[in-house]
């Protein structure tokens, strides 16, 4: 149980960087850290003690496996993270290119 | 019955996306007719599925893997009554934007980049309307939201990049609090198919994550569809995009992936509970009020519509809310199916009156170069045809018979009244009233307001693709209000009523048990 534990306070953790930090590059660098708190977490998931990895053996029927859909999942989360923090950090060095700075305080011509 | 075309609303925009990115690269003029012949096969498609499927359900499964013992294994495309409606709607209001474009985004560069990207977000939108799995609605979620954000940003200025990276971060967080969510489906039910976990969880089965799991999945999807406490992204998202982009933002987006996925999940996934359903129905009046008076002191066109949204769909959710409560009491079935007849009658209009508005912004900025109302004035006599459509869609808007908002919002009204949420009923009707004042604010500073100080006599009609798309979304508005009459209600709404009322339904269709 202590690990899901762990696996909630790094995701507090990122919450903590996004809602604190005023620089860009570390806001997206939050946004990381909560994205692998989830992925830890359905890893996670599909852990049973003592398994093995799915690949199915005639020879001993009883054998205990891990359950590979989290495993698939987690996979397909990862590419889909990826292209989030790609896109992210892209809009990031334009915003840099146009203000001059990181300082989420100074990006704010949007009000109202 | 099983409905050949499915896979293909997902198949075709992709495959469009990807040939349009290439083949744009050659050939400057082929993206643009891609696009257009990709939209209008959907359309074709949608609407015969509408028109054949009838009230059943029809499910695909992706890849022949047959269920097991029951229990289904692989991915499902479900292809109900609710989820026809809301590809039509994709697919029309989708198809119209793209007619827009052709003009209006004219005067971008790299407008390869632009239609591809427009079909990704289709394709994802169709994915997460037709999937049976939620882990695949997270999947197309993403493939919608990660082109969305892109879209936003296509002005690449100031204003646009700022918007968008508030857009992509509460997006993104919204999206790890539904990941998280999944994860807690899966640990208890250990399936993910939505049929199956209904089925697991009324079967009594470790339901200790159930009221957790339904706030992560309230929270996330509330920010995707922007309920008023998770608002504060729309406003600028759906004013700095490209107004053809703001049409499918407001006019579908926040409805395929927010309120869909909510009025799915919590009818056909979890046990429609008392508590969980007030909670629904306060959000819901809660976005309706608020986003009212927020829009009101609006001087930006696409900010004042972009708040109106806010509201707009605060109906639809307060509205289904009631349908649930009364569910859960288990009293008066006709005036819940009522009620959620009414949301889901007044997310159509939404998205045609929306549309056209979002469309009468940009025409205005085309032709002016401004946004601000302040600045306008007496444009009726240079646009003639902007000013009479604009006008049609403002009185849909306000609920002003004999356009389609008038009816869903008196549905929604007395269904309010009939379940003896007298208040609500109040409040929807104050709304509406507030809504007329701000459209009249609206129609008379853009439109009529002459002001010898600031007259012009430059002012031009947009060009014939605009106009034509115009003009067909105020017809539509029109024609949707024939949905009220009974016989047509009968056939187009109530089988999405049918399917989210009755409880088990859903999920015999789907594990065919």
């Amino acid at each position: 149980m202590t690990v899901y534990w762990l696996c909630f306070i790094l995701f507090l953790v990122g919450l903590y960087g996004v809602i604190t930090r005023r620089n860009l590059i570390k806001i997206a660098i939050s946004l990381s850290v909560m994205e692998f708190s989830c992925f830890l977490f359905l890893a996670l998931i599909g852990y049973t003690e003592g398994g093995a990895a799915p690949i199915v053996d005639t020879a001993d029927p009883v054998k205990i496996y891990v359950d590979p859909l989290p495993q698939a999942m987690v996979l397909t989360a990862i590419v889909i993270g990826l292209a989030t923090t790609a896109m992210l950090m892209a809009v990031i060095i334009r915003i840099y290119r146009k203000y001059g700075t990181f300082d989420i305080r100074e990006i704010n011509n949007l009000r109202g | 019955m099983m409905n050949p075309l499915i896979p293909l609303f997902v198949a075709v925009p992709l495959a469009g996306a990807f040939l349009t990115m290439i083949l744009g690269r050659f050939i400057t003029a082929i993206p643009r007719y891609m696009a257009l012949a990709v939209l209008l096969f959907l359309a074709f498609i949608s609407f015969w599925s509408l028109v054949v499927g009838g009230d059943g359900s029809s499910v695909y499964t992706l890849g022949g893997w047959e269920p097991v013992d029951g229990v289904p294994i692989g991915l499902y495309l479900v292809h109900d009554g609710f989820s026809a409606l809301l590809l039509c709607l994709i697919s029309l209001v989708g198809l119209l934007s793209v007619t827009y474009s052709v003009s209006y985004m004219a005067r971008y560069t790299s407008e390869n980049y632009f239609y591809s990207l427009f079909c990704l977000m289709i394709a994802g939108m169709n994915g997460v309307v037709l999937s049976g799995d939620i882990f695949n609605i997270y999947v197309f979620l993403e493939i919608s939201a990660i082109s969305s954000y892109a879209l936003v940003a296509f002005g690449v200025e100031k204003n646009e990049l700022e918007a968008t990276l508030k857009y992509q971060i509460l997006g993104v967080v919204a999206s790890f609090m539904i990941l998280f969510a999944i994860g807690f489906i899966y640990w208890s039910a250990k399936t993910l198919n939505i049929a199956d976990i209904r089925t697991v969880f009324s079967a009594g089965h470790d339901n200790r994550y159930y009221l957790l799991i339904q706030l992560l999945l309230l929270t996330g999807f509330g920010l995707k569809a922007a309920m008023i406490p998770f608002h504060a992204w729309l406003p600028d998202a759906h004013s700095s995009a490209p107004s053809p982009i703001s049409a499918m933002l407001s006019g579908v987006l926040i409805k395929a992936v927010g309120i869909y996925v909510i009025i799915r999940l919590f009818f056909n996934m979890f046990e429609v509970t008392e508590g969980m359903s007030i909670v629904i129905t306060t959000l819901g009046a809660l976005s309706m009020a608020v986003g009212v008076f927020l829009a009101i002191g609006q001087w930006d066109i696409k900010r004042l519509l972009a708040y109106h949204s806010i509201s707009q769909m605060g109906y639809v959710v307060m509205s289904v809310g009631i349908g649930m409560i009364l569910m859960a009491r288990g009293i008066r079935s006709e005036v819940a199916a009522l009620a959620i007849t009414g949301g889901i009658f007044h997310m159509l209009n939404h998205a045609a009156f929306k549309g056209l508005l979002f469309l009468n912004a940009g025409a205005i900025e085309y032709s002016v170069g401004t946004r601000d109302l302040r600045e306008m004035g007496g444009l009726a006599k240079g646009m003639p045809v902007t000013s009479a459509t604009s006008l049609v869609a403002s009185l849909s808007i306000s609920g002003i018979p004999p356009f389609n908002g008038f009816f869903s919002k008196l549905i929604i009204i007395v269904a309010a009244v009939m379940g003896r949420f007298y208040f609500l009923a109040l409040l929807a009707v104050i709304v509406s009233i507030i809504t007329l004042a701000s459209f009249m604010k609206f129609q008379r500073y853009a439109f009529y307001n002459i002001d010898p100080g600031k007259i012009r006599n430059d002012i031009k009609e947009v060009p014939a693709p605009m106009l034509l798309s115009m003009i067909t979304l105020a017809v539509v508005c029109l024609l949707l209000s024939l949905l009220a009459l009974p016989g047509l209600r009968e056939t187009v709404l109530s089988p999405a009523t049918d399917i989210l009322m009755d409880q088990l339904k859903y999920s015999s269709q789907i594990t065919g048990m």
